[in-house]
């Protein structure tokens, strides 16, 4: 690891300050991505700037139709909080779902949004819960932010703050995780909200996207029978050596289908 | 050059870092707790956990200066004296280690375990060790070792 400044604001105004103050500086947040990239020296920061003493980016709230969720709270804290777990069971389970006890301690929901691993988790909560991403600047909506493999609508230096996610009626996380990084070869969250029937799909391709076959299969039924096979064109899903897009495009299907079995359960 | 203190063990420890000091150097390097263990670069083998502010994390996925005025316990401040940890015991008596080299980690993430739940289904504790890998036991005697210290049969 090549060695950089070290910076722990206390505020947002702060961390903007460091931020403006450093000529190619990186934020951090559980450091659980960061870190084992920064000792393969694949990013070589001047500083990094630790958000971990911010106040307003931490904790979870509820906004009445919507839970509020800093940008530092744990996936740890997520899974383990009453009020998700009651409110919005299917984002505790995706939480209480990523990596391993230890990765769950110090990884945040800021961090993984950030970072939009194609992947992780929380994309496909966020854009399958018809989430908003609030940042220092503004807020944008979750179909807006993610784009193709780790690129995001965030510009240089701008923070998200916090997730927003709207309560739905009926909602589940279903995921076939790579047995040895537990990251999703696919995941898939099937909601039921005011605005219809909501199914994103992690891990398949090269970004969270939305499954608008299945969507429309599931509009006036919501049962696991109803679930057509998943609309993606193959050209489109990742083959490595983990599943090939033949296979992705299969498990997007099943997945969908235990997602519906354990939202309507 | 930053300057960090911690507690350590319950004594308190500083010294200067850099920025890209990990954790888990500094307690090996700078304090020469030796007893964690660091196993990969991927952050995936878990033979460094320790507990910060009692809870269990990867010392090698996080910097020494995030651990600034931390509480940290390694695998050197469980037992009392002589007296092994009942975890520590535990897997002694289930020949719940053949090399030694992932055990830190599994003794650290085990106590971790028990204090959130102090009666663990197997499955409850397989899923748990997720994030610690042993190439030598195949798991089956570290999972009895924790069924028997949770069930407070180690001596
Ligand atoms: C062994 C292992 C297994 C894992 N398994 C999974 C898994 O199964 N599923 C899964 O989804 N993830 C998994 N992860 C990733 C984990 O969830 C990370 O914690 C997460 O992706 C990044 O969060 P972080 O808080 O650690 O962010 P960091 O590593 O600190 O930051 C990641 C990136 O986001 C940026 N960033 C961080 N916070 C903010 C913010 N508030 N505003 C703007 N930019 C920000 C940083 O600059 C950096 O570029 C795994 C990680 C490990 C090490
Ligand atoms: S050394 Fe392998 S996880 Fe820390
Ligand atoms: S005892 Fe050798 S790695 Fe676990």
């Amino acid at each position: 690891m090549y060695d950089f400044g070290y910076h722990r604001p206390n505020s947002l105004t702060e961390a903007n300050a460091a931020v403006d103050g450093a000529t190619d500086p990186v934020l951090m947040a559980g450091g659980h991505t960061l870190i084992p990239a920064l000792k393969l020296r694949l990013a070589q920061p001047s500083d990094v700037v630790d958000l971990c003493a911010i106040d307003e980016l931490k904790g979870i709230r509820d906004d009445g139709d919507a839970l509020v969720i800093g940008a530092m709270t744990t996936h740890c804290e997520v899974a383990e909080s009453d009020l998700v777990m009651s409110r919005i069971p299917a984002l505790a389970s995706l939480a209480g779902g990523i990596g391993d006890p230890q990765v769950r301690h110090r990884g945040t929901i800021g961090g993984s949004v950030a970072n939009n691993d194609p992947a992780a988790d929380y994309p496909a909560g966020c854009v399958g819960l018809g989430a908003t991403i609030h940042t220092s600047k503004r807020q944008i909506a979750a179909d807006d932010f993610f784009g193709p493999s780790f690129d995001t609508a965030l510009e240089d230096g701008e923070i998200v703050t916090a997730v927003s996610f709207p309560v739905p009626g009926k909602a589940a996380y279903a995921k076939f995780p790579n047995p040895a990084s537990r990251y999703a070869i696919v995941g898939v969250m099937v909601a039921k909200t005011s605005d219809g029937v909501r199914v994103a799909v992690t891990g398949a391709g090269h970004g969270v996207f939305r499954d608008t076959a299945i969507e429309l299969s599931l509009a006036d039924a919501f049962t696991a029978d109803a679930v057509a096979g998943s609309g993606a064109d193959e050209d489109d899903l990742n083959s490595d050596i983990h599943a090939s897009a033949e296979y992705r495009k299969h498990l997007i299907g099943v997945m969908a289908k235990r997602a519906v079995t354990a939202a309507s359960g | 050059m930053p300057e960090v203190t911690m507690t350590v063990n319950g004594q308190e420890a500083s010294g200067d870092v850099e920025g890209r000091t990990l954790l888990v150097q500094f307690l090996r390097e700078h304090l020469r707790l030796t007893g964690t263990h660091v196993g990969c670069d991927t952050s995936q083998c878990g033979a460094c956990v320790v507990h910060v502010n009692g809870q269990s994390v990867k010392s090698c996925t996080m910097l020494a200066v995030q651990a600034d005025g931390s509480a940290v316990t390694t695998i050197e401040g469980l037992a009392s004296g002589n007296e092994l940890h009942p975890m520590q015991a535990a897997f002694h008596e289930n020949h719940a280690l053949q090399c030694g080299f992932c055990t830190p980690g599994m003794v650290m993430s085990a106590v971790d375990l028990l204090q959130k739940n102090s009666s663990p289904s197997e499955t409850e504790i397989r899923e748990w060790l997720e994030g610690n890998l042993c190439r030598c036991t195949g798991y089956k005697n570290i999972v009895k070792a924790i069924q028997h210290a949770a069930a407070g049969d180690a001596a």
